[in-house]
């Protein structure tokens, strides 16, 4: 052809400078820098690490036996010496019973989502790849629970099961995961339609690695942040059962729990009544805040 | 581009015909996509995207296929590499027949033939660096080792005018459409193919990015003795790209032939109005009257017959009852055209016939 | 269009009887012979099969299913273990207390979340947006059987110018003032939720309208504040009005943990008591129907978008 002239063959940039100035990052290190540059979701983070912390170590950090209670000592206010939280309506100290709770808790909020993230998030991603008839198949039966309000579900599921909390765990991995498949089989979706997708079949690779390391890294970041948001609901939740009944059961200390426990107190000691509640919206509020972090972050579009 | 002449070429180990061989000959492609429109129990309406479309490509040698937007050159492409499975028709690979029992498979054929897609950007992986991007075919594909994969990586890199030390560890959205179009170029030949399908590959560039990506081709053409498939609907580029060139128009061809003779004498009225389209430089040759009227036709319900008919000037009755056939007219011309043939029943054809005598 | 609406609604068919297998099926669930729980376990055994024979239960299982379905679809849905009323008429009942609580909380919470949401996406940045988002983000993190506690501490105890609990009259909308003073409190609380959830999604859906360049090219042609705010939320509707439908769901299902707070005689409650008595037709009944109500809102919402939004027609 026609020897088309331009500042043909030679590069139009300085590589020499381009080097020095830029250092290769990868998107889950750009997603941590701008992370890092958000002071709102740090400061949550720090509270989250805290509220773990403080769970985790239970033992160590309360100041009494959760368990064990007196009724002499009951519903004291807060600010009583030995008692800085006051005390339940057995004598137990709130303290104690608070970071004890800490640990149901989050158990509570964690390991159903989790479950849900795994079995919705494979179910979601066969239903996004396997196909029309596949896709039916699991979308159709994720119809069917989705027309269940959330609450109702688990309280059904935990009224006909029984309270305690492996029950709970389950009822609320069953009320998460249709969610969890919507999420993820839109997701992946969006993204097998995308032209490196096609890009990856043209140059005949097996299914399987398609998948892995075209598809999946691009679906797992927005999975990410709906099971962050999923952990605040759930933590909610799962507190509400207990609440009920129906959920983790007396003596345990559980947030929800101890605050039907002291509904009764509101008219003596309304401000201990309330504590536990507190906790709940704090920990709710953090998981929240970092959902939105995370979803602000991994769009690498918007500006820091 | 000047065609290689075999005897200065090794023929490539995989070659199985010899240079008479056509590399790529498709016949009678057809692809017909369903819409959802229609009645509740009535007839699905369906977008007829490739109509019957055949042609070859010889070894060595750039066919380019030029048309509007939506006459069915983008899924043709797709066709080719069944991205997209073909509804009828044949593609046969260096005389092996794609998808038959005694043919090549398809796994086999994209062995030999890829493509670089349009979208630079969005055709590359956000989430992989650039050199795991090209080592991603022939590592998953043809099992590669890691180390030999990455090296050829580097190597490929080289040759598409990219430094391996400073490209290969970073990530699309840090580079330039010139720069990603390099690498999209450079995955293409990782598999090293025989055939690369170039879809409107610089459609999307900078004029003078475009220059540097032309010659970037012509030279990989070159040295590693390649066959391109050139889609584009800019004239100029075609023209300036290809030995031969195929005029697409609703899912049919209605003109090929060799470059020189499309476009010094184009003789279908659809050619000859994209080619009067294409603006001059010359400010004495002004357009004064457009050279094509109309919208192109719904192609869920292309015209009857001949499907340029709605905006020829030239149609006649026997163009809406009778659809033209792609009919050589002398040397390397095939035309689709009642007027080109005597005896179609169009007042012009022999006209036409004595023009050409 | 029409042939939309055909495929959704039997769509929705379809769902319905997903729905009742699963709500049948959650009797099985229960580990034991269900008799079980209906009897004290000392029956003598003559009973046990009489009762047996009576509700079913030696029949196999699909014909225990279909049974069941034909008698919910021609409104019965059983009788009471416990009262040995008719689940039907309390149950519809028990729905309308709902109702009075639902709708008001509904319609403030939309209200009140579509305002907050619209205000901070066109203050981005500045501290309108700031302060409503810290809102809308409470009211979802909030759980609102807490809140029901704290507004009763706070307005009936300390203050105690509202009622603590109960439903005034009884039953039925309000009729006086003095009904709606039972209603403040559980409305407030409900409203949290749905106030917090479309907040936010009125905010980003409005900050991504925004986002585009048709509302610039509006005010370049000339158009003013209010009626470039009426385009975008036009555009903002569709969504908005799924996530509605779904609230107004939750509302109706979810509304158990406040009604337990105030001692509301509503679909709520009467789950909570069915549960403890283990009164399985009646958590059946409930279930079923409330599923329904939900099916049914989320086809209507869907036919809506359909009507507003040419492209979700599918």
């Amino acid at each position: 052809m026609a020897e088309i002239t331009a500042a043909a063959g030679a590069p139009q940039f300085d590589e020499a400078q381009e080097a020095r100035e830029f250092e290769p990052r990868g998107y889950w290190a750009t997603v941590g820098a701008r992370l890092r540059r958000d002071r709102t979701t740090m400061a949550v983070g720090l509270i989250m690490v805290l509220i773990i912390a403080l769970a985790v170590f239970a033992p160590w950090v309360a100041t009494h036996d959760p368990l064990q209670g007196s009724v002499l000592r009951r519903l004291k206010p807060i600010g009583t010496p030995g008692f800085f939280l006051g005390t339940d309506e057995t004598g137990r100290d709130i303290w104690s019973r608070l970071v004890y709770g800490g640990r149901l808790s989050l158990i509570c909020g964690i390991t159903p989502v989790l479950g849900a993230t795994c079995l919705g998030g494979f179910l979601g991603l066969l239903a996004g790849i396997g196909g029309r008839l596949i896709n039916t198949l699991i979308m159709r039966v994720v119809d069917v629970f989705y027309a269940f309000p959330s609450v109702l579900l688990a309280i059904a599921i935990c009224g006909v099961l029984g309270a305690g909390i492996g029950n709970t765990l389950l009822s609320l991995t069953v009320v998460f995961t249709p969610p969890m498949v919507r999420v993820t089989e839109s997701l992946t979706t969006q993204v097998r339609s995308r032209d490196f997708v096609e890009a990856a079949r043209a140059s005949a690779a097996p299914m399987l690695a398609i998948i892995r390391q075209q598809v999946l890294p691009n679906v797992l970041g927005g999975m990410l942040v709906y099971a962050t948001s999923l952990v605040s609901i759930s933590i909610i939740l799962s507190a509400g059962l207990s609440f009920l009944g129906l959920g983790v059961t007396p003596p345990h200390p559980e947030w929800g729990l101890m605050l039907n426990a002291l509904r009764q107190a509101i008219f003596v000691s309304p401000v201990v009544a309330a504590l536990p509640g507190v906790a709940i919206v704090i920990t709710s509020l953090c998981f929240n805040l970092l959902s939105d972090g995370l979803r602000s972050a991994m769009d690498i579009k918007l500006p820091s | 581009m000047t065609a290689l002449r075999p005897d200065l070429r090794a023929l490539d180990a995989r070659d199985r015909g010899g240079p008479a061989q056509p590399l790529l000959l498709v016949h009678d492609l057809k692809k017909h996509f369903p819409t959802r429109g229609g009645g509740f129990f009535g007839a699905r309406e369906t977008v007829q995207a490739v109509d019957g479309v055949s042609f070859a490509v010889a070894k060595g040698t750039t066919l380019g296929i030029v048309g509007e937007s939506g006459c069915g050159k983008s899924t043709t492409a797709r066709l080719l590499l069944h991205l997209i499975e073909p509804d009828a028709g044949d593609i046969i690979f260096d005389g092996d027949a794609v998808g038959a029992p005694d043919g090549i498979s398809v796994r086999d054929l994209r062995l030999q033939m890829q493509m670089v897609f349009q979208d630079s950007y969005s055709s590359l992986n956000p989430r992989a660096t650039i050199g795991d991007i090209i080592a991603f075919g022939p590592r998953t594909a043809k099992r590669v080792s890691a180390g030999a994969a990455r090296e050829r990586a580097d190597r490929l890199l080289e040759q598409v005018g990219l430094r391996p030390s400073l490209f290969a560890r970073r990530y699309p959205h840090e580079l330039s459409g010139g720069q990603r179009q390099r690498i999209n170029i450079a995955r293409a030949l990782a598999l090293e193919p025989r055939l690369v399908v170039l879809d409107e590959a610089v459609s999307a560039l900078d004029k003078s990015v475009e220059a540097q990506i032309l010659n970037l081709l012509a030279d990989l053409r070159r040295d590693l003795g390649l066959t391109y498939l050139f889609i584009s609907h800019d004239l100029n580029v075609v023209r300036h790209v290809s030995d031969r060139v195929v005029v697409m128009y609703l899912g049919r061809i209605v003109e090929a032939g060799e470059v020189a003779a499309i476009f010094r004498r184009p003789r279908h009225p659809y050619t000859q109005a994209l080619l009067r389209a294409m603006p001059s430089m010359d400010p004495d040759r002004r357009t004064e009257t457009p050279p094509l009227t109309g919208d192109p036709p719904n192609p869920i319900n292309p015209p009857s017959g001949c499907r340029f008919r709605t905006r020829c000037a030239f149609a006649e009755s026997v163009c809406e009852r009778v659809s033209p056939r792609l009919d050589p007219i002398g040397g390397d011309h095939d035309v689709a055209c009642h007027m080109m043939v005597p005896g179609s029943g169009h007042s012009r054809a022999v006209e036409q016939q004595a023009a050409n005598d | 269009m029409a042939r939309f609406i055909i495929f959704r609604l039997l769509h929705t068919v379809l769902i319905l009887f997903g729905v009742s297998i699963v709500v049948f099926g959650l009797i099985h669930l229960i580990p034991g012979n269900p008799l079980d729980i209906l009897l004290p376990p000392e029956a003598p055994k003559e009973v046990v099969d009489r009762l047996k024979v009576e509700f079913g239960f030696d029949r196999p299982l699909y014909e225990q299913y279909l049974a069941w379905l034909w008698r919910v679809l021609s409104g019965n849905l059983g009788t009471s273990v416990f009262t040995g009323l008719g689940v039907t008429h309390e149950l519809l009942n028990a729905l309308g207390n709902t109702l009075v609580l639902a709708l008001p909380a509904a319609v403030l919470g939309f209200t009140l979340g579509t305002v907050f949401g619209t205000v901070s996406a066109f203050n981005y940045g500045r501290w309108p947006d700031k302060f409503f988002s810290v809102l809308t983000i409470l009211g979802l993190s909030m759980p609102h059987y807490w809140l029901a506690i704290v507004l009763v501490v706070v307005f009936a105890v300390i203050w105690n110018i509202l009622p603590a609990a109960g439903m005034g009259s009884g039953g039925g909308w309000p009729t006086s003032w003095d009904d709606v003073r039972y209603l403040i409190l559980p409305v407030i609380t409900l409203s949290m939720i749905p106030m917090g959830v479309i907040g936010r999604m009125v905010r980003s859906t409005v900050l991504e309208i925004l986002s585009h360049e048709f509302p610039t090219a509006l005010r370049a042609k000339g158009l003013r504040g209010r009626r470039i705010l009426f385009h975008v939320l036009k555009n903002a509707a569709p969504p908005a009005l799924a996530v509605m439908g779904l609230q107004l769901g939750y509302l109706l299902g979810g509304s158990i943990l406040v009604e337990t707070v105030f001692n509301w005689p509503g679909s709520g409650q009467f789950m909570n008591l069915a549960i403890f008595r283990r009164d399985i037709p009646v958590l059946q009944g409930t279930v079923v129907v409330i599923a329904s109500f939900f099916v049914f809102i989320n086809l209507l919402v869907d036919v809506l978008q359909a009507l507003i939004d040419p492209r979700m027609r599918r």
